[in-house]
């Protein structure tokens, strides 16, 4: 699938297209078909999204798993700090995406 | 220290304002981010992995007690309660706000600080020897030099837009603590035999995919003639470096390609014509900031003796300390290296401890390394124990300057855009192993470096051992490269061949020590072993 | 034809050259041109042995970010030239407080600048530190009066 991503303009925050806007969580991520571009183009005009791109992605059991290991560090948080990515309680994370 | 006076804080006043504008017109989408990100990036906001970055210049890695408060601060307030000391002997935070950046910046001018020319095709950060005005072995103090090059720097006209960034270090003594050589200029600042100061000047070093050590281009440049033949290092430069090739554009590359001698030859010629142009500040300028760095009053009677009976603080202080000019006092180093830590990473807590302690035990003065540690540089001999308890109560009391566990590491691909693999979780993997192995404590002086790409932020070339990180069909693949220095003997590392996955590259270091551990003779170095038997024994234990 | 007074800022009182700018190459076997236009690659002391008869040097800039004009500008004011010295192309407003500062006096944008703006970015630093050509005094001197 292909998904999008970027980062919110005024906080900085690594954000997914989830159909309507964008959410923290990769898992929400929405396959955008060839709909990317057009999409891209609005929401950056619209200032929701800051440096958006598109990444191929595949759908598993678990979620949503970016085709590129630094996005998938993005859509967790560094890997080093398990207590500042947006699984802190969970011990499997990290190795997850690694 | 040395002290804005008015006109330095009114430039500084004036950034922030300007900044202010910027992001708020980027906010309300008058900018766009292409017309946005050139500006940002004049002042060190980048866009990383998760967030905004901002590098804060420490110039010459000199800080307050004050200052130091202030960076702990705004990790509290601004960020999520920690930075990272860089390379370049500044500080990133790593989860800014946009909307934040003009009120970081104002609260950086109150201490005077900045986060101007901390990225962008301009003269960054100019560094130095962390141990500048402190060590014994020092000509004189390089840092008024360093801040005569930050003021000129500032906003010049001509060099905002050179091809390619543009570091300068500069050191004054035989020893190099400031990896001199592999900037884009080095200066060291000699004596002449006459007794005058003057200014060895290193054009066209680097580490980068191409990595170069900068030849001596002019070996006593009179210090009154200073910015100008700098200025006319820069122009040739400016003129003529490569501008269509990112890879190729670096100083280095055009000092490489014209051959040193026609490099120096164009500037001479340059400089011939710049002195017609009396562009050179006054000296009584150079005197004026000499005064601000002048030695604080040592008291005559430091005792001289330490008393060892503690042994862990006796292993501490003969490794984390170093010997000061003044007698009675030494330099100490709080390692931000703790094992299984993260290389460079301070909390905020731990920042305006070690500002608390840089007041009580150092004159109120800490200062930044290039290693990713903090110096308090003048503490009594009488004081460094009690020093030392504060520090380990604090987590910072590791003794392991310059030992396998004191290792570089840049943010990688846990933090950095350009990353091609992580190299922080390399780094506390090969701590703890030589913490858990007890080889650490057997191995004296290892200087091992790593980087998450190769542009080298990690100095991986000049590591006695080396890792580089690199991208195998979105794998993370590590090289190891043996035999590289950044010291007075500046070397380049050798790659040893293929590269490792993350649990054979911690092997592959415990292999090459092992090698090392066999074979060396005599108080031998790591470095000195591998440059006296070569790569081959080291291939053969690695490839076999 | 395109009223030159619209798309030029200029900070000069004479009035500005009509005659088109010639290559570099086309002005040095050419006796009476006027004005001449240097391209990013191209040594302005090339200029020199004419300056002279010069009466306008246009620096193209084709990207902001390649900053060889400012060498370019330096270079011909620090050899005494007085005639207008004109940054064209990519030109931006960010950059023109540095051009100034360089020797260029007169701007001639491909994107037109705002007035409002200009002044903002011109009166954005009240003192500097480097010696140029443009006759502000350095903070350094400044301090030593
Ligand atoms: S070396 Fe590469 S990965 Fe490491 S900080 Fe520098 S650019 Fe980022």
């Amino acid at each position: 699938m292909k998904i999008l991503t970027g980062n919110d303009l005024k906080t900085g925050a690594v954000t997914w297209w989830d159909g309507s806007g964008w959410s923290l969580y990769v898992d929400d991520a929405v396959d955008v078909g060839d709909g990317g571009d057009a999409i891209i183009a609005r929401e950056e005009s619209a200032r929701r999204i800051n440096a958006p791109y598109e990444i191929e992605a595949e759908k598993t059991q678990s979620g949503v798993r970016p085709a590129h290991i630094k996005d998938r560090i993005r859509g967790l948080g560094p890997t080093v700090r398990p207590d500042l990515t947006l699984k802190p309680g969970d011990p499997n994370a990290v190795r997850e995406v690694i | 220290m040395y002290k804005y006076d008015q006109w330095d804080q009114a430039m500084v006043d004036a950034r922030v304002a300007e900044f202010r504008d910027q992001c708020q017109r980027r906010i309300e989408g008058k900018l766009t981010e292409d017309q946005f990100k050139p500006l940002r990036l004049m002042n060190g906001l980048y866009l990383q992995l998760h967030a905004y970055m901002l590098r804060v210049a420490i110039p010459y890695g000199t800080l307050s007690g004050a200052q130091m408060r202030a960076l702990g601060d705004i990790a509290d307030k601004f960020d999520r309660k920690y930075g990272h000391f860089t390379t370049r002997q500044n500080i990133q935070y790593n989860w800014i706000k946009l909307e934040d950046a003009g009120d970081i910046l104002a609260a950086l001018a109150k201490v005077e600080m900045h986060a101007i020319q901390t990225s962008g095709n301009c003269i960054r950060n100019i560094s130095s020897d962390h141990f500048a005005g402190a060590a014994a072995d020092e000509v004189v103090d390089p840092r008024p030099y360093a801040e005569l090059l930050r003021q000129w720097s500032s906003f010049h006209p001509e060099f905002s837009y050179l091809p390619r960034k543009f570091k300068f270090a500069v050191i004054a003594s035989e020893t190099d603590r400031a990896a001199m050589r592999l900037h884009d200029i080095g200066i060291n600042i000699v004596r002449n035999d006459a007794g005058e100061l003057g200014a060895a000047f290193y054009v066209g070093g680097g580490m980068g995919r191409t990595p170069m050590i900068a030849p001596l281009i002019n070996g006593f440049v009179p210090l009154d003639r200073l910015i100008t033949y700098a200025e006319a290092c820069l122009r040739v430069y400016n003129r003529y470096g490569r501008r269509d090739n990112k890879y190729k554009a670096r100083i280095k590359i055009l000092v490489h390609e014209l051959g040193a001698e026609e490099y120096t030859r164009q500037v001479e010629e340059e400089f011939a014509l710049l002195l017609a142009q009396n562009i050179e500040p006054p000296f009584a300028e150079l005197e004026r900031i000499r005064t601000y760095f002048e030695d604080p009053a040592f008291a005559a009677d430091a005792p001289d003796e330490l008393d060892r009976s503690d042994p862990d603080f006796a292993v501490w202080s003969d490794r984390n300390t170093h010997p000061h000019k003044a007698p009675g006092y030494v330099s100490a180093v709080i390692s931000l290296k703790p094992v299984g830590g993260i290389p460079g990473d301070a909390t905020a807590d731990q920042m305006r401890l070690m500002a608390d302690l840089a007041g009580e035990y150092s004159f109120d003065e800490c200062r930044v390394t290039h290693t990713q540690n903090i110096v308090l540089p003048h503490v009594r001999k009488a004081d460094l124990f009690a020093l030392w308890q504060k520090l380990e109560a604090a987590g910072l009391g590791t003794p392991n300057l310059d030992q396998v566990g004191d290792i570089i590491a840049c943010p990688g691909l846990d933090y950095c855009s350009l990353a091609n693999a992580r190299s922080i979780p390399i780094a506390q993997q090969i701590s703890q192993r030589f913490a858990a192995n007890g080889k650490g404590e057997i191995l004296g002086e290892l200087k091992l470096k790593i980087s998450g790409c190769i542009n080298a932020c990690g100095h991986h070339h000049a590591g006695h051992i080396g890792i580089l990180g690199v991208d195998k069909k979105g794998v993370e693949n590590y090289q190891l490269s043996l035999g590289g220095s950044e010291a007075e003997d500046t070397s380049l590392g050798k790659i040893t061949g293929r590269g490792f996955d993350e649990a054979g590259i911690v092997d592959a270091v415990e292999t090459s020590v092992d090698v090392y551990l066999a074979q060396r003779q005599n108080g031998e170095r790591f470095l000195d072993t591998y440059r006296r038997i070569g790569m081959e024994p080291f291939k053969e234990a690695l490839y076999g | 034809m395109v009223d030159l007074a619209q798309t030029i800022l200029r900070f000069r009182d004479d009035t500005p050259v009509s005659d088109p700018a010639v290559t570099v190459e086309a002005f040095t076997g050419q006796s009476n041109a006027l004005a001449v236009r240097i391209e990013p690659g191209e040594d302005a002391r090339s200029l020199l042995p004419n300056l002279e008869r010069i009466r306008l040097v246009e620096v193209n800039f084709p990207a902001f970010g390649d900053g060889r004009g400012y060498s370019a500008a330096r270079v011909l004011r620090e050899a005494g030239y007085t005639g207008e010295l004109r940054a064209v192309g990519d030109v931006l407003v960010d950059q023109i407080g540095h051009m100034r500062r360089c020797g260029f006096d007169a701007f001639q944008p491909d994107q037109p600048l705002d007035a409002g703006d200009v002044e903002i970015a011109l009166s954005r630093w009240p003192e500097v530190y480097q010696a140029t050509t443009d006759g502000r005094v350095p903070i350094w001197n400044l301090r030593h009066g």
